[in-house]
């Protein structure tokens, strides 16, 4: 029984490369051989898809835009998430309960329910297009999820830590970016982590509020779809340097992601 | 730890972070609250109604068979995905290099934008030219997900296992984790079945990090757009017309703003209510 214990994991990742696979093959495809036969894996190998996406301006702005406003919300999040998270791990002020859950309800607010208004919103303070619009709006839910990763890694850092630099006569700001920032600094990682992840993988609003300018990659392949008929092979290969950043970004955390939620307090 | 010091400049320390997601919440849900309570014929202009969308929203038969399949995909989803994410941490390896490559192949499906989660599934199943779907139609099952009811809804579920089950193992796994050695020892000295060290020591760690998992995958199953909406679009006919796909259909489509908006407000305090019911109860026995 327990010998045989690892199989369970290695049938699940399996499972979850079986598709990652078959994106990945079918990118190295022509549009023929996917749509002409079935076949496991690419008869005839191409990397007219790859070439097309790095020689094709709508495409390729299509990654900087994304990877553009993901970065500055990234950026945004953990910047005004550290001190927030740190009143609320070392301060009691008034309402401090009620305002840390009225930020939790925000991670749960559906995005559909917003698209519009957001829309609107936007359009009115002349950010519609924008990369700042995409990143100011996926603040609504990553905040929130900042300041809960950071608030557990930080109430796992002991008081006494502050005290003692206090007393050696340090500054709070002084404290703060020399000795607790450098402390929690995986904190700080999986944070960021988490906030790259969910900007990077929401289209919804991301769609809703650019148009041309800021238009992410995501929304370039649901356009591209309608517009060009069915390139699926150019989809495919679209879709899997989707894969890339994330892979990349988590390569770093991997030690930290599991930790992160364990020590959020619910 | 110590107890926290009363300290007023707290405040000030959360003032970007209130200004920031106020700006994002509140002002775009005054606009929905605004919505909700009046009916428009175009130019603007706009006359108070009052409860009229809501009566008809809570009335209309639409509204209804869309929170049952929204009702019974989360529910099915939470099924699946707790037990078999549980299941998975149980039989990942402690230590070693292994850990490493797991977490990292496992956390993969959580990096892919959700529509790109829906596109590769949606080729992926489909009966003629995708891996899955001639699999299945070659073991001689008739599966055409984009006709049958049942098929689209067996796809739908596997898909969303196949995205969100990680990160139920992941949490689970970081209780695990969190469990010293000498527990495990001291049972071995006590002679303790599998079933009690899971029973006894494993799920009491992994409830914290559990009731987490849990809210997380229902409020984010219960907010499902974008995959469902490009692996189906709501189809066959509207067997998979989530909740949030009627909604987009409504306010953007047809645009009819008043009862789009009079349901997002009921879609939202119902994820609010069902949220704090699962919260209370799962932490109930802290209290005392």
């Amino acid at each position: 029984m327990r010998k045989l214990g690892w199989l369970v994991p290695a049938l699940y990742i399996l499972f979850l490369l079986l598709p990652i696979y078959w994106l990945v093959s079918m990118s190295f495809k022509t549009t023929n051989e996917i749509l002409g036969a079935f076949t496991l894996w690419p008869k005839k190998f191409t990397l007219e898809n790859y070439q097309k996406i790095f020689t094709d301006p709508t495409w390729y702005n299509g990654y900087i835009n994304s990877l553009i406003y993901v970065v500055i919300n990234t950026v945004i999040s953990v910047l005004v998430a550290l001190p927030a998270a740190y009143a609320f791990s070392r301060y009691r002020f008034l309402g401090d309960k009620h305002l840390f859950f009225w930020l939790l309800t925000n991670r749960m607010a559906p995005a559909a329910v917003f698209a519009l208004p957001f829309f609107q919103l936007y359009s009115a303070i002349g950010l519609f297009d924008t990369h700042i619009a995409v990143a100011l709006a996926h603040c609504l839910f990553n905040i929130p999820l900042a300041v809960w990763i950071l608030e557990g890694f930080m109430s796992s850092v002991p008081r006494q830590l502050d005290e003692t630099a206090y007393l050696d006569g340090y500054g709070f700001w002084r404290f703060f970016g020399k000795i607790f920032v450098p402390t929690i600094a995986a904190g700080i990682g999986v944070a960021a982590f988490f906030c790259f992840m969910f900007s990077w993988v929401e289209l919804l609003l991301a769609k809703t509020l650019t148009s041309v300018a800021a238009k992410p990659i995501a929304a370039t392949m649901t356009r591209t779809a309608s517009s060009s008929g069915y390139e699926l092979g150019l989809l495919a290969a679209a879709g899997t340097l989707t894969i890339i950043p994330g892979a990349f970004v988590i390569y770093f955390v991997r030690n930290y992601i599991a930790k992160g939620f364990a020590l959020g307090r619910v | 730890m110590g107890s926290k010091t009363h300290n007023a400049m707290g405040w000030l320390f959360v003032l970007p972070v209130v200004v920031l997601v106020a700006f994002n919440a509140i002002i775009p849900l005054m606009a929905v609250v605004n919505y909700s309570v009046q009916e428009t014929f175009g130019n603007n202009m706009f006359f108070f109604e009052g409860v009229k969308w809501f009566e008809q929203v809570l009335h209309s038969d639409r509204f209804h068979a869309s929170l049952g399949r929204q009702l019974m995909f989360s529910g099915i989803v939470l099924a699946i995905e707790v037990p078999l994410g549980v299941a998975i941490a149980l039989a990942m390896p402690r230590r070693g290099p292994w850990v490493s490559v797991c977490l990292v192949l496992m956390a993969l499906p959580l990096l892919i934008p959700w529509n790109v989660v829906g596109a590769m599934w949606n080729i992926f199943a489909l009966p003629d030219i995708g891996m899955l779907g001639r699999l299945l139609n070659d073991l001689g099952i008739n599966y055409n997900y984009t006709q049958q009811p049942i098929s689209a809804w067996a796809t739908l579920i596997a898909m969303d296992v196949w995205h969100w089950t990680s990160l139920v193992v992941l949490l689970a796994y970081a209780g695990l984790s969190a469990i010293p050695d000498a527990y495990y020892q001291a049972a071995k000295i006590d002679g303790a079945s599998s079933w009690a060290v899971f029973r006894y020591i494993q799920l009491p760690k992994m409830k914290r990090v559990l009731t987490i998992a849990i809210l997380l995958r229902f409020m984010d199953s219960f907010n499902i757009h974008t995959e469902p909406f490009v692996l189906t679009g709501g189809g066959p006919g509207n067997a998979t017309t989530l909740l949030s796909i009627d909604l987009v259909k409504i306010a953007l489509g047809q645009f009819d703003l008043g009862p789009a908006a009079a349901m997002s407000i009921i879609y939202f305090l119902i994820i609010l209510l069902l949220s704090w019911i699962f919260y209370v109860v799962m932490t109930r026995d802290e209290e005392h």
